[in-house]
């Protein structure tokens, strides 16, 4: 059992709490960085979309696990990013000023759909977001002339000064690289006076007004650095995929992003990176599965079964999601014999009413 | 052009009628337990496949199948309340969201592997589906007025069930105070059951109702997703507002597909709804209260 005695306020902000954490993350970091060593061509193809959802995970864990905002509407901030990236790359910007205005057009877009959300809650906002992707979607499918409408868009291999990133290994590295500044940056964000106001909206509005919090001010902010975030998330995907167009960006991709949230964790960064991998490599696992069920019993709904009842049994079973269970096993040898079944027991809570505001 | 304006809202009223219902569906659950119901367009579709199966592999009468589907799909949604939506009772809006996104996915995938029903097109017979009424040179088919009385029917009836009947009453009193209602002896979870129960089964009936329209397959739930901007235009927590909203929104949509450019007819519903939320944050007949600390 490790015991952390605090002496100073540094030691409370600090990135790295304690020894055993260091040399984790660090087994961590030389397992990834050699990832184009020991990965077979696949599995290098499955680590760059972990690593793209992530950057997204981070994005939406900042708005509905800090902010306490739910958005349904990612996917056009993906697709925002994802369009800039592709014309500005054809009209020969160089990558990182592609990318950068990817964040910025995906933050403005971000700040549009956060404007109505100062007045609305709930649902409310849920059903705003939602249309708001709906018509993104509308307007990537009609405007023909900048977008390519339902033919899509193609886009060459990531460029930096001359030098072509065509390689998986080398998009592997960009793909880390910006994984690991955005997580940086998130973590850095959270323990920021900003941070804690998103923290302190998240739990009661009330309350963070009461303290001084700008309401108005921080819940845009929250939208525009998540919508910047997916966007260079989109920007990456759109390399990635090397094709994209409308149908990438519908509804549904919004759901599946949320998934990766609720499925690694609310509330936690580590959640994000776990929900992408998980997002990603249960269709695999289901493929697999197909194999060894008879014919029959291996049709086509059997992916939107499994998802469906994946997404309900971790809401009923284990609502803090993948990293949550992490957490209980860690406690669990952490406190070793005196573990109790309801430390993480959620608390019953009597209906809180959204009709009051 | 008088008469073609008519026949367009003809077609709208009886289009947003289709939207009424479900967005009637989501208002039930929603005024009873705050939880927003997004499997709402999923439940109908699995209504509309149950009415095939009674009216084409069974060959019942075209009321017996509205009765059949009606009545397991209650079943269904009572099921659906007490397996996956009790546990979480309590829960934030956001789990609850994401809960029945599940299920709706659950109901898609399950439907596909039904035998019978899978992923191909059906069409359900109906008593009166080419009929043709012609009024002063306007063009009424009979088919969107039958739309269109059946819904003004199952109001009425709801009317008088929430109006009259002890059920109603117990679930008027569950969605205007839960803890109250406890106090007063009411078995609120029971009825909460019943609510999502008659939810499921008005999806059922919205789902006989569209299947002339758009036939029956497997993603033809997605219509729940424009009955969404029809409860928010009215105002989530409202009955009547569900009615009118699923109108606005079928009206607009019909007119829009007529005069304006192509590709507005599929956003009209989104973007009324977001002018809406701008105006009234919380729908036309919305109600607002003010939370005290």
């Amino acid at each position: 059992m490790r015991f952390i005695f605090k002496t100073d306020y540094a030691q409370d902000i600090r990135l790295v709490k304690h020894g055993g954490n260091a040399f984790w993350y660090g087994v961590l970091g030389v397992v990834l960085l050699a990832a184009p060593w020991w990965a077979s061509e696949y599995v290098m193809s499955q680590l760059h979309f972990i690593l793209i959802y992530s950057i997204v995970g981070f994005g939406l864990m900042i708005l509905t696990g800090f902010t306490g905002q739910i958005s349904l509407g990612h996917a056009a901030f993906l697709g925002v990013g994802a369009y800039t990236e592709a014309l500005m790359q054809a009209a020969g910007v160089p990558f990182f000023v592609s990318i950068t205005c990817a964040a910025l057009f995906s933050a403005a877009a971000g700040i549009i759909i956060g404007l109505p959300a100062l007045r609305l809650k709930g649902i409310y906002l849920a059903i705003a977001t939602l249309a708001f992707n709906v018509i993104v979607e509308e307007i990537i499918t009609r405007w023909h002339g900048l977008t390519g409408g339902n033919e899509g868009k193609h886009l060459k291999p990531v460029e930096i000064m001359g030098w072509k990133l065509d390689s998986d290994g080398e998009f592997y590295y960009l793909c880390l690289a910006l994984t690991v500044i955005c997580c940086l940056a998130c973590i850095n964000l959270l323990r920021s006076p900003t941070g804690r106001a998103f923290v302190a909206i998240r739990d009661s509005e009330i309350s963070a007004s009461c303290m001084g919090v700008n309401l108005a001010k921080y819940k845009t902010m929250a939208f525009a650095i998540s919508a910047a975030l997916t966007g260079v998330g989109g920007a990456l995907y759109a390399h990635k995929i090397a094709f994209i167009s409308p149908e990438q960006f519908t509804l549904f991709q919004s759901i599946e992003l949320i998934t990766i949230v609720i499925l690694g964790g609310i509330g936690f960064l580590h959640g994000a990176v776990l929900g992408s991998a998980f997002i990603i490599v249960l269709p695999q696992l289901i493929s697999i599965a197909k194999g060894w069920l008879p014919e029959a019993m291996a049709p086509v709904g059997l992916q939107a079964v499994v998802f469906g009842l994946v997404l309900i049994l971790f809401i009923i079973f284990e609502p803090l999601g993948l990293y949550g269970r992490w957490l209980k096993i860690r406690t669990y040898f952490e406190l070793f014999p005196f573990y109790r079944k309801g430390m993480f027991r959620r608390q019953k809570s009597y209906m809180k009413s959204e009709r009051l505001r | 052009v008088l008469s073609q304006i008519l026949q367009l809202l003809l077609a709208g009223v009886s289009q947003g009628c289709v939207y009424a219902l479900v967005a009637l569906g989501f208002v039930l659950i929603y005024k009873a337990t705050e939880t927003v119901n997004f499997a709402q367009g999923d439940l109908m579709m699995l209504g509309a496949f149950f009415a095939l199966t009674a009216s084409v592999i069974m060959g019942w009468p075209y009321w017996a199948t509205i009765l059949f589907a009606v009545a397991v799909m209650a079943l269904v949604g009572m099921l659906a309340e007490r397996l996956v939506l009790r546990p979480v009772l309590g829960q934030p809006a956001f789990t609850v969201i994401m809960i029945t996104i599940g299920v709706g996915y659950m109901v898609r995938g399950v439907v596909t592997m039904v035998p019978g029903w899978g992923t191909e097109t059906y069409q359900i017979p109906t008593p009166f589906v080419d009929d043709v009424w012609k009024l002063g040179g306007v063009i009424l088919p009979v088919q969107q007025l039958m739309v269109i009385g059946m819904t003004a029917a199952l109001c009425a009836a709801l009317y008088l069930f929430f109006r009259f009947s002890t059920l109603g009453v117990a679930m008027q009193a569950t969605s205007q105070n839960q803890l109250a209602a406890y106090y007063m002896g009411i078995p609120v979870r029971r009825v909460n059951m019943m609510i999502w129960g008659l939810s499921a089964g008005t999806a059922a009936f919205a789902g006989i109702l569209l299947a002339p329209v758009t036939f029956v397959h497997s993603n033809m739930g997605f219509i729940g997703l424009k009955a969404f901007p029809a409860a928010v235009v009215g105002g989530f927590g409202s009955v009547p507002g569900a009615i009118v909203g699923g109108l606005i929104i079928g009206v607009v949509e019909a007119l829009a597909g007529f005069y304006l450019p192509e590709g507005f007819k599929d956003v009209a519903a989104y973007v009324v709804v977001l002018i809406v939320l701008m105006v009234w944050p919380s729908g036309i007949f919305g109600e607002t209260g003010r939370k005290k600390v």
